[in-house]
């Protein structure tokens, strides 16, 4: 079955839309690689709990997630702030090794904290933009992931302006770069690894916030979003926040693409085995340096 | 050179002893899973513990063994001993498999575990589509009570099965503690680049030890198939059995024969403490789990077997 | 003369746009103790690499015994006869000092109670026999030297790289280490070390070639070599030599 021009132009737009999201979800993780140097295996569990709040906010409280975002961002870079002084950091004494189970340890308690909590039905909330579509020529794209998109590409250019103009910024780039230099100079190493991981959380809630009006949150979803992500983060090279939008575009469009001719469990199994050809093949990324 | 087996060997016939004074089914059951984990946990422990190679998706192996024995039993009505077997060689060849195309890239630490991930997760997706495995529905193993069937008339009979099946898995490990290989394995864990420089064939070693530990994995999984009669995606190849096979290693204590043992008993007994405070909903166990996780890797990152040397008078600790 | 037991010939390294090998030739004839000495930055770990496998040379071979081993991975060398210490010591951090040279007893030791007793007997030649017990973290710098030293002997190499093996070391410790590796040399091991402790270099080696910025700037006997402008030059800088002739005359 020949598939249009109209159609594919359709799903590239959508997986375009979706690519932000996926951005800025990566954007964490590779922000999180490229300062503490640790593979965050908790930022699925995060998101999902993110997702989990931005839901609780509107059907308890009844705030939109497009408003919601506002406490839920600094809520999330504190709870990312905390579990990075507090958590990972005394319990890992900075050892590869024990960083990483550390994290797993941390996704393992979120996630099943959650379903504990929640069972694993499938929720979703009634948002009142749900059924809207912005018309782009004869292109029909629906306004909360135009939205998204908007607002992922924006918090993308606030974090790299972040990251170059301001002091913190510029003291988080240099423990990036050279660790040792930067403790030197008088930056609180523990202080700008807590941020950062802050920063990779608050980018979860921003992500959750975005996507929560079009889409459904159970407590595994938050994995499948994550390993997108992982994926993009290996592709783009670790580290490289560049790297990370490009790549999440690309993959958006990619995973569009395949899920129109495969349906969508194979799509998601397509998206693996990139990640895993990526990994052996090119660790570094497209873009990145060797870890 | 017996002398080193003679405790595994004392302690694995004490167990076997324990259906003949305990006939609790609660109390048995408890001792297969448990024995079942730290079937899983000594595979992961060969990997991780021995060769310091931490795998994220040991489930791939597990899945691979409890699939092959319920899959060629019942769709290809091939005798389940038989299948069984095949499951653990399936077990090593997707060990070998994983190992070639991972280690020869130079996967390493987070690398290394993030794609052991990966390929836990793409054989779960496929187990869920393929027909073969039952796709959704999963794949239903009839009861047929029986020796020819691998199947076990009574819970020692099961009980005995796993014992032996742990009993040979850790006496082989013990078995390569006292070997060249074995001082190899520990060699590359602790530093590849000096182990190479003095002659030992790192690809060789890591190779060796994924196969053996996928093979060793993939048993627990064949039995699981055989004790619970049936299997999904999700209880194959689900995240929960690559946690609690790290787990029981790392709490238990990683890199020694004993500690998959010591903490699958543990870990079995508070996830019943936890089934009893918080009733039967699905997750509790698993962030019980989570929590002692974080906690031995902090306080006690030898696992009880560590803490336990560690408090023997004049008798140097390890690592 | 009798063809060299190892020879790095022509060996070129480039980093990127940085040469740190340029055009290097050097011989290491069966039984002597040759030192490689050099400023720092002037690419002797990097020669070093290349011959004991762990760096591929981007022009030039590397000769054991007459065979080309360029292409050879690091165990196979081991294999070969050809053992290395690391300039950053490297000790299997959570054995003792009896597992961690029973490891390099093992390239020749199939049974495990043949490598022990085989590390044991190393460990003595060595000074470390009153430590074989205590985990290698527990060692002080001389300590972990010395554990390098064994584990590279434990592999009964014919030819015995030694990268910086005297640094961090007072003088009391070095002037221990001297008769060991001098031993060491007697009981049939040829050496190549990399030094920077001059004494110790100008005392043990028979044969000295400079390295600086790449190339081979000077070979010879120790007290040539000591002597040699260029060799001056490229410690001290430019004119260094001519005043060193000035100060000699005054």
């Amino acid at each position: 079955m020949p598939l249009s021009p109209e159609i594919l132009i359709q799903a590239v737009a959508n997986g375009l839309l979706m690519g932000a999201i996926y951005a800025l979800i990566a954007l964490g993780l590779t922000l999180i690689y490229g300062v503490l140097h640790i593979i965050n295996f908790a930022h699925g569990a995060l998101l999902t709990a993110a997702l989990f709040a931005a839901f609780f906010a509107d059907r308890i409280l009844g705030i939109d997630p497009w408003l919601s975002v506002l406490v839920l961002a600094p809520g999330f870079f504190a709870l990312g702030y905390l579990l990075q002084r507090l958590v990972i950091w005394p319990a890992s004494r900075g050892e590869d090794r024990a960083i990483l189970l550390v994290t797993l340890g941390l996704a393992v308690i979120i996630e099943n904290g959650l379903l504990f909590h929640f069972r694993s039905d499938t929720r979703t909330i009634d948002h009142p933009f749900a059924f809207a579509v912005v018309e782009l020529g004869a292109l029909l794209l629906p306004t909360t992931r135009v939205v998204a998109f908007a607002a992922a590409l924006a918090v993308a250019a606030g974090l790299g302006l972040f990251l170059a103009a301001t002091d913190t910024g510029r003291a988080i780039r240099a423990v990036a770069k050279e660790r040792l230099g930067a403790e030197l100079s008088g930056v609180d190493v523990a202080h700008i690894y807590a941020v950062t991981f802050g920063l990779g959380t608050a980018c979860l809630a921003v992500a959750a916030c975005l996507l929560l009006p079009s889409f459904y949150v159970t407590p595994q979803v938050g994995n499948a979003f994550v390993l997108v992500a992982f994926t993009i983060v290996v592709l783009g090279g670790m580290g490289s926040v560049p790297g990370a939008l490009a790549g999440g575009l690309f993959i958006g469009v990619v995973e569009s693409l395949t899920g129109l001719v495969w349906g969508e469990t194979l799509g998601q199994l397509g998206i693996f085995l990139i990640f895993i050809l990526v990994l052996l093949v090119r660790p570094q990324g497209l873009f990145g340096a060797k870890a | 050179m017996s002398g080193r087996f003679a405790p595994v060997l004392v302690v694995l016939a004490a167990l076997a002893l324990v259906p003949l004074f305990v006939s609790s089914n609660v109390a048995l059951n408890f001792l297969k899973v448990a024995l079942m984990l730290a079937l899983a946990g000594t595979g992961w422990n060969l990997l991780g513990g021995y060769g310091g190679q931490f795998s994220f998706g040991h489930a791939v192996f597990f899945g691979t063994g409890a699939y092959a024995a319920a899959v060629l039993q019942v769709r290809f009505g091939i005798n389940p001993w038989a299948a069984f077997a095949a499951g653990i060689a399936l077990g090593a060849a997707v060990g070998l498999a994983i190992g070639w195309l991972t280690f020869r890239a130079g996967l390493r630490g987070s690398y290394f575990a993030l794609v052991t991930l990966a390929f836990a997760e793409v054989a779960r997706i496929i187990a869920s589509v393929w027909p073969l495995t039952g796709a959704g529905a999963g794949i239903l193993i009839p009861l047929q009570v029986g020796f020819p069937t691998l199947q076990f008339a009574s819970r020692a009979e099961g009980f005995w099965f796993v014992l032996a099946l742990v009993g040979a898995a850790m006496l082989l490990v013990r078995a390569i503690e006292g070997q060249r290989f074995g001082a190899c394995l520990v060699a590359v864990r602790e530093n590849e680049d000096a182990a190479r420089a003095l002659g030992v064939d790192v690809l060789a070693v890591k190779l060796s030890a994924i196969t053996l530990s996928g093979a060793i994995t993939a048993s627990a999984g064949g039995f699981y198939a055989q004790t619970f009669l049936y299997l999904d995606a999700g209880i194959a190849y689900g995240p929960w059995i690559s946690v609690e096979a790290l787990l029981t290693a790392i709490v238990g204590g990683i890199g020694t024969v004993w500690g998959p043992l010591i903490g699958a008993l543990v870990l079995q007994a508070l996830s019943e403490l936890g089934k009893e405070l918080g009733g039967d909903a699905p997750g509790l166990g698993l962030v019980l789990f989570g929590a002692v996780l974080i906690l031995v890797v902090r306080f006690a990152p030898q696992g009880i077997v560590g803490l336990a040397r560690s408090l023997r008078p004049g008798r140097l600790a390890r690592g | 003369m009798a063809e060299p037991l190892a020879r790095a010939e022509r060996i070129t390294v480039r980093f990127g746009g940085l040469v740190a090998v340029n055009d290097a030739t050097l011989d290491v004839h069966e039984g002597r103790i040759v030192g490689l000495i050099g400023p720092n930055g002037a690419g002797k770990t990097t020669l070093f690499a290349t011959i004991a496998g762990f760096q591929r040379p981007d022009a030039g071979r590397v000769l054991f015994a007459g065979a080309d081993i360029t292409r050879l991975a690091p165990h196979r060398r081991a294999r070969l006869g050809i053992a290395r210490t690391f300039q950053i010591v490297q000790p299997f951090a959570g054995l003792t000092v009896r597992e961690n040279i029973a490891v390099g007893a093992h390239l020749r030791h199939a049974g495990r109670s043949e490598a022990l007793a085989a590390a044991e007997a190393v460990a003595d030649r060595v000074g470390l026999a009153l430590l074989l017990d205590l985990p290698a973290a527990a060692l002080t710098v001389a300590g972990r030297k010395r554990l390098e030293l064994a584990r590279a002997l434990a592999t009964e190499p014919r030819l015995l790289l030694l990268d910086e093996v005297l640094a961090g070391l007072n003088p009391s410790e070095i002037r221990d280490m001297i008769p060991v590796i001098r031993t060491i040399r007697d009981g049939g091991v040829t050496v190549l070390m990399i030094e920077h402790v001059m004494q110790a270099v100008m005392a043990l080696a028979e044969e000295i070639y400079v390295l600086a910025e790449g190339r081979i700037i000077a070979r010879g006997a120790p007290e040539a070599v000591a002597r040699d402008a260029a060799v001056i030059e490229a410690y001290l800088g430019h004119g260094a030599a001519g005043l060193a002739r000035g100060a000699a005359h005054a």
